[in-house]
């Protein structure tokens, strides 16, 4: 099954939300993009670090691996639609010295080749970086296709790194820094025309750190990926409330910056509210929730993620307003709770 | 290059890789025996016949790997690295004990010379695949060997494996499998029917052979065959062995995944090979 344009043309006149597409964009009109930025830095990276390999299930299109590929054709393995031998065969070339980068969608990784990753890649800590498209709820195709669980999934996997960057700045960032790491990586991929946020924010990318973008006295937000980009944006709803909220990125979802989330938690009188574009199962929020009990730090607490259900299908600005992951929605329930 | 002794015939070879394992039944009271008893003939070729290694450095890089897809083997495979001396025999005694580095399921962390975890089953195939991959980018001239069962035939991801060594034409992959129609819930071939195999893998593209797995002669022949063969693409042989092969009394007993060995019989097995006459 391959993604779909959408929108009937038969009716020009008459413009059409683009419903349950397979891919979608998430950039907003107007915002700022950078084209396939994962691919981009991978071919910058591999340039320096001959080790570097591109492998992927036939999905190469559609996570910004076929830019690496048309650039170094003969570094590039397409495994066909086999997830199982995508991830046993990453560990083999792992195994002679390699770093292959593994593209495929997050469902795919995370359900179907769940114990390939489990045994021959983090068990026997090998060098491979797995990126996956359609993280969370980005795709309004189905659960088929919405990785609701790979957090959960994939951070409970011991060797594992995981990594949930927010716009194309930090992608690529991130793909450097994880060639640089030593082992196995699970990195949460957002592709095809990505949102430029974090510049405007001087940011910087750093394994295992976690980031306040913006400060704020009434509330704090603790988020990663694209609902770091919501969280943002909600932050600035807020403020038109007179609202002033912090927000605190957090990339790396294991090993999580227990120093820096802990001592954002502990200023005094402000609520903590973590937004996950996850489940509300495993993921960031019950991480963040346990490390807070175990620092004996109690504030306010909420939790703005994926609710334990099959989601539907449908166009994502729908969605993503149904389940409170939009700024919007996520500007009205910290006013809710406020 | 194979490991030491190389006086000793591979009859005797395989004979000692029978002992070796019944010896580490015995210390545990339990293991793969029947399995491994069947398999000694294959990995006494290809551990003094075919394979390439230095047994004083199992991680020499022009060695040729061999991935034991099927970890519960690794009693066998034990008994093959013990009489390669890449284990020392003195380390057979702590076989399944804690903090052995013999653990029942073959695991790479655990074990000089093992290649990969084993354990969840239709692994291997998909790993040689990558190590094939590499050591041809490399420019190696190791071969990667692999060792699995018939029961892991009904695991899909062999036979994504094997298109895929066929595609990408992996004439330095050579898989072995055993058919010793034996799997967990009963005979392999009732569990779920994968004949005729050699024509189905042969329709996949690989160059195959069928021989008598306790026939030492036709199991070197395949090896030289496997190794010398034009065409570029995997090879596999088809081994069908017998369980408990080299024990008469194993060898009548009611096949069983896990066959019941009781404790007075592994002196006896050991005697069946000429092992254990002081017992």
């Amino acid at each position: 099954m391959k993604p779909e344009t959408t929108n009937a043309t038969t009716a020009p006149s008459k413009p059409r939300l683009t419903t349950s597409a397979m891919i979608a964009s998430i950039a907003a009109e107007g915002q700022a993009t950078k084209p396939a930025p994962f691919g981009h830095a991978l071919i910058e990276v591999a340039r320096r670090r001959p080790e570097i390999v591109g492998m992927t299930a036939d999905l190469g299109k559609y996570t910004d691996l076929h830019v690496f590929a048309n650039e170094f054709p003969d570094r590039h393995y397409q495994m066909g639609m086999a997830e199982q031998l995508l991830f046993g065969s990453a560990s083999g070339l792992a195994s002679e010295g390699f770093i292959p980068f593994v593209t495929t969608y997050a469902v795919f990784a995370s359900r179907r080749a769940y114990d390939f990753i489990h045994q021959t890649i983090a068990g026997e800590n090998r060098n491979v970086k797995i990126a996956c498209a359609l993280p969370g709820l980005t795709s309004g195709y189905g659960p088929s296709h919405q990785a609701t669980e790979d957090l959960a999934l994939l951070r409970a996997m011991p060797n594992m790194t995981v990594i949930d960057p927010c716009d194309a700045l930090e992608i690529e960032q991130v793909v450097p820094a994880i060639a640089e790491h030593k082992g196995p990586v699970y990195m949460r991929l957002l592709r095809g025309q990505v949102p430029l946020v974090l510049d405007e924010y001087g940011y910087e990318f750093e394994l295992g750190k976690a980031t306040q973008l913006r400060d704020g006295e009434d509330i704090l937000i603790i988020s990663s990926g694209l609902l770091t980009m919501r969280a943002l944006e909600a932050a600035k709803l807020l403020a038109a409330d007179r609202i002033k909220a912090a927000v605190l990125h957090v990339p790396t979802i294991k090993p999580l910056d227990v120093e820096t989330i802990v001592a954002a938690c502990r200023k005094p009188g402000r609520a903590v509210v973590v937004a996950e574009n996850h489940s509300v199962i495993g993921g960031l929020g019950e991480a963040i929730a346990t490390l807070l009990m175990r620092a004996r730090v109690y504030p306010v607490f909420h939790h703005i993620g994926l609710p334990d259900e099959f989601l539907a299908a449908g166009a994502l600005p729908t969605l993503h307003d149904r389940y409170g992951i939009s700024a919007s929605a996520i500007s009205n329930s910290i006013k809710s709770w406020l | 290059m194979t490991g030491q002794g190389h006086n000793i015939s591979l009859s005797e070879r395989a004979r000692r890789i029978r002992c070796h394992a019944l010896r580490m039944g015995e210390v545990q009271g339990q293991g793969y025996i029947a399995q491994a008893l069947d398999i000694a003939d294959v990995l006494a070729a290809a551990y003094f016949h075919a394979m390439r290694y230095k047994p004083e450095d199992p991680e020499w890089d022009g060695r040729d790997r061999f991935l034991l897809s099927n970890g519960h083997y690794a009693i066998a495979l034990y008994a093959a690295l013990i009489e390669a001396g890449i284990v020392p025999e003195s380390e057979l005694d702590t076989y399944g004990f804690d903090d052995s580095r013999l653990p029942m399921s073959g695991m790479a962390s655990y074990t000089p010379g093992m290649e990969m975890s084993g354990g969840s089953l239709g692994l291997g195939l998909s790993i040689a695949v990558g190590k094939c991959l590499g050591l041809k980018r490399r420019g190696s001239d190791s071969r990667v060997y692999t060792l699995f069962s018939d029961g892991e035939l009904d695991e899909g991801s062999k036979w994504e494996a094997m298109m895929s060594a066929a595609h990408f034409r992996l004439d330095n992959l050579i898989a072995i499998v055993d058919v010793n129609n034996q799997q967990a819930d009963g005979p392999s071939k009732q569990m779920m029917g994968f004949e005729p195999l050699a024509d189905k893998v042969r329709a996949f593209g690989w160059f195959v052979q069928r021989v008598d797995g306790n026939d030492l002669e036709a199991v070197v022949g395949a090896f030289d065959a496997a190794k010398t063969h034009q065409e570029p693409q995997p090879r596999m042989i088809i081994a069908d062995t017998l369980m408990g092969k080299g024990v008469p009394f194993l060898e009548a007993r009611e096949p069983n995944h896990f066959m019941r060995v009781d404790a007075n019989e592994w002196k006896l097995a050991l005697k069946a090979l000429g092992e254990g006459r002081s017992a």
